[in-house]
């Protein structure tokens, strides 16, 4: 019998498609207003909610998604009133958050192991309840990304404007740390939270090597987050016929060597932005005419040229040369 | 009817007043331009206007509308002070422009033709049209700040505040902001223009409101560039030489709770 037609396999295929598209939905906001290591953040704290889930006997996925939120929103509070040292305010709270789940952990007389789980994900002993908590929760986490993209769009582009539009900045910035923890919560059991930031981080990393557009990074991060945990997760299962290789870093590498593989195509792109930047037009004090050049610069003859001002600059070995009557101008 | 009316305006940042007992009346269709010197507290008191910082004394109507009270923000155009419009995550200046539209657009709707048609328009009013769908991060900074101004004229608003878009922007880029502002100006705008110094706009302007330090120093005709700056407003031969470094106007203490204390630079 294949390992897809086992029960668990199923259920955890469908936690990570879920998992891998809603992480990164809500990550592409996070990283636009450059909070990339709020999922981490959020991550140590739920340590706390799981640990409380485990001491009490409730369900360790609610407690998470209880006590994240309220560290989520902590997080917003501090970082709307903070000032330069917010992130350490931050650190306080993550800190706080992790040693209190091994301690309180510890008090419950449960084992590492247990906890252990939670920090670095464990996909395949899924129950049926979980997956459908898991898929119901993502699905409204990406219905809320992509259905409110324009007003969140708005407002971590530019809190200020998005103010004065009418926009209930608060609100909406309440909102993403909410989704935050939500999928953080979510993505707990698929790659552990001690990883789930990389989730929601590295697709958008990946994505915006290649895109010129918000639509397109958040699109495209979606998918490479889905290609990732489910591809993650089968090359794990099938690893494990030969070696103990688990789901949850197998699903984060997968996803760290998209980037690696991308990272040099959005260098070169980059590059080649750079170079074909306008050069500033101010009024040149004097040039140099270059009455006999070897070389007849044009529109395919290889070497970069730059708008500057009226006129076209072809850049080449440290030269600026514009074409001007029978000779080209050096300036 | 003015459009924009305060009276006794004070604001404070962290308790320490900034601006203090400024009056000042915006007629409809008036191009205002609000000059001094850096730190004088031109950019607190358009920030005042939009609803960005409370009020210590006195009151700000906006539309003979108090500014606690007053909802109708389409008919605002914000262009705050920015270096870039650049975020973590790349964005088309197609994008960008459409945010400007948002005062105008409900939940969960999707863009009306109206809608599209606002924002293709505003992006051809700063001559960004060939530019559309290139990311922001590749254009250069007069760009970037053309790109700021079509989104507050996506939303087709009747007044505009803007705060420095002149910054660091080229003779080029500032002639096709003038141009901008031109059309806005012939359509019946009225205009609140925050600037240290007008350039190509200064013919544009119908009056001036010079900053001294908090208080209003001045309000009537337009004043040429060197003239804001001298301490009679107008004597021919003088040039302003130095700017002052932006002042801090509370001292930073550092303690990861305490509140945000900048004075609106970010």
């Amino acid at each position: 019998m294949s390992i897809l037609q086992q029960d668990f396999m199923q259920r955890a295929l469908i936690a990570a498609l879920f998992t891998g598209l809603a992480a990164p939905s809500v990550g592409t906001y996070l990283v636009q207003r450059r909070l990339a290591l709020m999922g981490d953040g959020i991550g140590h704290v739920a340590v706390t909610g799981v640990a409380l889930g485990l001491l009490t006997g409730t369900s360790p996925t609610w407690t998470a998604v209880i006590v994240s939120i309220l560290g989520a929103v902590l997080i917003e509070v501090i970082r709307e009133r903070g000032h330069a040292n917010g992130d350490v305010a931050l650190a306080l709270l993550f800190y706080g958050g992790l040693a209190g789940g091994v301690l309180l952990t510890g008090l419950g007389g449960q084992s590492a192991s247990r906890l252990q789980e939670f920090l670095f994900g464990a996909i395949l002993s899924t129950s049926p309840a979980d997956v459908w908590v898991t898929a119901a929760l993502a699905a409204t986490v990406i219905v809320i990304c992509v259905g409110l993209a324009p007003q969140l769009f708005a407002v971590a582009q530019d809190q200020e404007f998005a103010r004065v539009a009418g926009l209930n900045v608060r609100f909406y910035n309440v909102l993403v740390a909410v989704l935050a923890a939500v999928s953080v919560s979510v993505a707990m059991r698929t790659v552990g939270l001690l990883l789930v930031s990389a989730l929601m981080v590295v697709p958008v990393a990946t994505a915006q090597q290649v895109t010129r557009s918000f639509r397109t990074t958040i699109g495209l991060a979606m998918g490479l987050g889905a290609v990732a945990s489910v591809g993650g997760l089968l090359v794990s299962a099938y690893a494990s016929y030969h070696a103990r290789v688990a789901p949850g870093p197998t699903i984060v590498l997968l996803s760290l060597a998209g980037f690696v593989l991308t990272w040099p195509i959005g260098a070169w792109l980059r590059h080649r932005q750079r170079l074909a930047l306008p050069f500033e037009a101010v009024e040149p004090h004097e040039h140099d005419v270059i009455d006999t050049h070897p070389h007849v610069h044009g529109d395919d003859c290889g070497h970069v040229a730059v708008q500057h001002g009226d006129h076209v600059d072809y850049v080449h070995d440290g030269h600026r040369h514009a074409e001007h009557g029978e000779h080209y101008d050096e300036h | 009817m003015s459009v924009v009316a305060a009276s006794n305006a004070s604001v404070a940042i962290a308790g320490r007043p900034v601006v203090r007992g400024v009056s000042l009346t915006v007629e409809p269709g008036e191009f205002v331009a609000l000059m001094g010197a850096n730190g004088s507290g031109k950019s607190t008191l358009v920030r005042a206007l939009t609803g960005l910082r409370p009020l210590a004394n006195g009151s700000v109507t906006l539309f003979d509308q108090e500014i606690g009270s007053f909802h109708d923000w389409r008919r605002i155009g914000f262009v705050p002070q920015r270096a870039s419009a650049v975020t973590g995550v790349p964005a088309s200046v197609w994008e960008v422009v459409a945010a400007g539209r948002l005062t105008r657009r409900r939940w969960l709707r999707p863009l009306s033709r109206a809608d599209r048609a606002a924002i293709n328009d505003a992006i051809d009013v700063v001559g960004l049209g060939h530019k559309a769908s290139d990311g922001v991060a590749t254009l250069s900074g007069g760009q970037q700040q053309r790109t700021l101004i079509a989104r507050a004229l996506a939303g087709e608003p009747d007044l505009f505040f803007l705060d420095e878009p002149t910054a660091g922007v080229d003779l080029p880029n500032q002639e096709a902001l003038a141009g901008t502002l031109g059309v806005l100006k012939e359509s019946g705008a009225t205009i609140v223009l925050v600037a240290h110094e007008l350039g190509p706009m200064a013919t544009l302007i119908d009056r001036a409101v010079v900053m001294r330090d908090g208080r209003k120093a001045y309000d009537g005709p337009p004043l040429a560039d060197h003239e804001v700056h001298h301490p009679d407003f107008g004597e021919t031969h003088t040039h302003h030489h130095e700017e002052r470094p932006h002042r801090d106007h509370a001292p930073h203490v550092g303690s990861p709770l305490d509140p945000r204390t900048n004075g609106g630079r970010h």
